[in-house]
């Protein structure tokens, strides 16, 4: 039993240091907000170089048109837009609905031995290099076929979406509280009804953001492409031929010791950014607008049992 | 248990006009290794409110969870026994769960409106994910189904706003019309009213009270007094036994079994 006595002195303890706890809290506030202000800086800094140095690069030709002769600053980086959107679009339609699946499958399916299993290599895959996946993808698609291609692209970006998207679903599907779930199937609703109409849309703006990480992360991989569709100065000829795309094209500018090749570098990177950025926010606009509290814009507002 | 079936039968007179719409038979149900609920028969009658009282942690929430077949979604649950509804046996392997959930409808402790449907959705969820399109049945259902709950007149002009914006009492009548909405024959009430202030209570109740001229209504209750006002039966549950099963008045004024008698005086509980 607590005695009068000890009573008295934890009372003491919890009410009367109020002081030391506003201070406490004080400082904790300003240590969260310098590590904000630091994880900001560089952010910052990397967009500001990007605009300030890219912005003088772009013009509609830049945009439309093929790369000019080395070093003379003319021509553009139609080819390379062209071959990223071509290629995010494909491992897309590849990587988003297959890691959707496995994410609801192992969200829902998965509490056994068999789920835990595939959630362990799916992490791993998640922290594989991505140019292991690159060779991977050399040896399997680009050697059998004999030539680099926009399918070995495919395929070695697909690999890398795939586990982001599983794991991002998986775990947005799981926050989705168990009550929900019991008021669909007191409903007499069928179990894939309840996943797909109730499930998924309480857990779509996490699943959405899972996505477009993945898509960022693909947008930007430069070395399994090298391994794949090599890069090339012309327009798409075909699937079966190497293509240029953003990354690669930056990576070859950046080497170059010609300041108009820099200049289109700069201006390239500042492209690659801005499609990442409008896929981004086109993605959330189109899936997530209407749903009044849980979107980009409007954050998802408490909830509130009692008025 | 023969006392209870000798009990029940010298009510002939009633159970002439209603006859029993849910028999549980020698239900176990358990978590784990924990048994909730001990090889309980208990028998409901049809157009009737039948509560289940008892203190915390008796099973009465998973003896009500075992009648739509929701228990053994918990994870490592086990039910053993028979639920016939209108003389058909839900555990059957021939029965398909997701048939009998469309004749009991149920109603959980807490509201839980589906978070990203607007009210009018809420309402039709159970209809349109069941595969029912016509729109003008769909609008026709949802009014009656809110009329019901008399959550109309105060929603019918925000049918688009989220379930989510509504008040707690209100959430929980929004839930209850989501339930009534399929059109099932029995209700399964889960302490609908224990989140909720004696105002909303009070509708609840009422709307009860108007719910049991159509429907079998099963309510799990805390509150002595609400299983007093609302039930037409009762059953009083302790440690996972169902100690004792009558009417109401019987259970509350005269109780047979001395624990009954203590529970209900609120000696313990």
């Amino acid at each position: 039993m607590i005695t009068t006595e000890q009573r008295a002195e934890f009372r003491k303890r919890f009410r009367y240091n109020v002081n030391q706890r506003l201070i406490t809290d004080k400082i904790v506030k300003i240590i969260v907000f310098a590590c904000v202000i630091v994880a900001i800086i560089p952010l910052g800094s990397i967009l500001f170089e990007v605009f300030k140095n890219g912005s003088a690069a772009l013009s509609i030709e830049f945009l439309t048109q093929i790369p000019g002769a080395i070093g003379t600053g003319e021509g553009g980086i139609g080819p390379a837009i062209q071959g990223t959107l071509l290629i995010i679009g494909m491992s897309s339609l590849i990587g988003v609905p297959i890691g959707v699946l496995s994410g609801i499958f192992l969200s829902e399916f998965g509490d056994n031995r068999f789920g835990k299993t595939i959630r362990f290599f799916n992490d791993v895959m998640a922290e594989f290099p991505s140019i292991v996946i690159g060779i991977f993808a050399f040896l399997l698609i680009v050697l059998v076929l004999g030539n680099f291609s926009i399918w070995a692209g495919t395929f070695a970006l697909s690999i890398i979406m795939l586990p982001i998207i599983a794991r991002t679903t998986e775990e947005s599907l799981k926050l989705v509280p168990i009550t929900y779930r019991e008021a669909g199937f007191a409903l007499g609703i069928k179990r894939w009804a309840v996943i797909t109409r109730i499930i998924i849309s309480s857990a779509k703006s996490g699943m959405i953001t899972g996505i477009m990480l993945a898509v960022a992360r693909i947008g930007g991989e430069t070395a399994p492409l090298i391994m794949t569709i090599l890069g090339s100065s012309q327009f798409f000829a075909g699937f079966n031929g190497p293509m240029d795309a953003l990354p690669l094209r930056i990576w070859r500018l950046s080497l170059l010791p010609y300041e108009s090749a820099q200049a289109q570098g700069w201006g390239a990177a500042l492209v690659l950014i801005l499609i990442v950025l409008s896929i981004n926010v086109g993605v959330r606009f189109l899936f997530l607008r209407n749903r009044g509290k849980a979107s980009f814009w409007h954050p998802r507002r408490e909830q509130k049992w009692q008025r | 248990m023969a006392a209870l079936t000798n009990m029940t039968e010298s009510t002939s007179a009633l159970s002439e006009k209603k006859k029993y719409k849910v028999i549980a038979e020698n239900i176990t149900a358990s978590y784990d290794e924990v048994v909730a609920v001990k090889n309980v028969t208990i028998k409901f009658k049809d157009k009737a409110v039948t509560a289940l009282i008892g203190p915390s942690g008796c099973g009465k929430t998973t003896l009500l969870r075992c009648l739509n077949r929701m228990h053994e979604l918990t994870k490592n649950a086990t039910v053993t026994g028979r639920v016939l509804l209108d003389g058909e046996d839900l555990y059957s392997n021939a029965q398909d769960p997701i048939i009998h959930r469309r004749k009991i409808g149920m109603v959980f402790q807490k509201p839980n409106p589906f978070p990203t449907m607007s009210i009018y959705d809420n309402v039709a969820a159970g209809l349109k994910l069941n595969g029912l399109r016509d729109k003008a049945v769909i609008d026709e259902i949802v009014r009656g189904c809110l009329q019901m709950v008399y959550l109309w007149d105060e929603v019918k002009n925000d049918l688009k706003k989220p379930g989510m914006s509504l008040s707690g009492g209100q959430q929980q009548r929004l839930c209850i019309a989501r339930a009534l909405a399929i059109q099932p024959e029995v209700l399964l009430m889960d302490e609908p009213a224990s989140s909720l202030d004696p105002i909303a209570t009070q509708k609840i109740e009422e709307m009860i009270n108007e719910l049991k001229k159509e429907y079998t209504i099963i309510i799990v209750t805390h509150n002595m007094q609400q299983a007093m006002r609302v039930s037409d039966y009762t059953g009083f549950m302790y440690l996972g036994d169902l100690i004792e099963f009558g009417e109401t008045r019987q259970i509350f004024e005269n109780p047979r079994n001395e624990l009954t008698a203590k529970y209900v005086q609120g000696q313990f509980g």
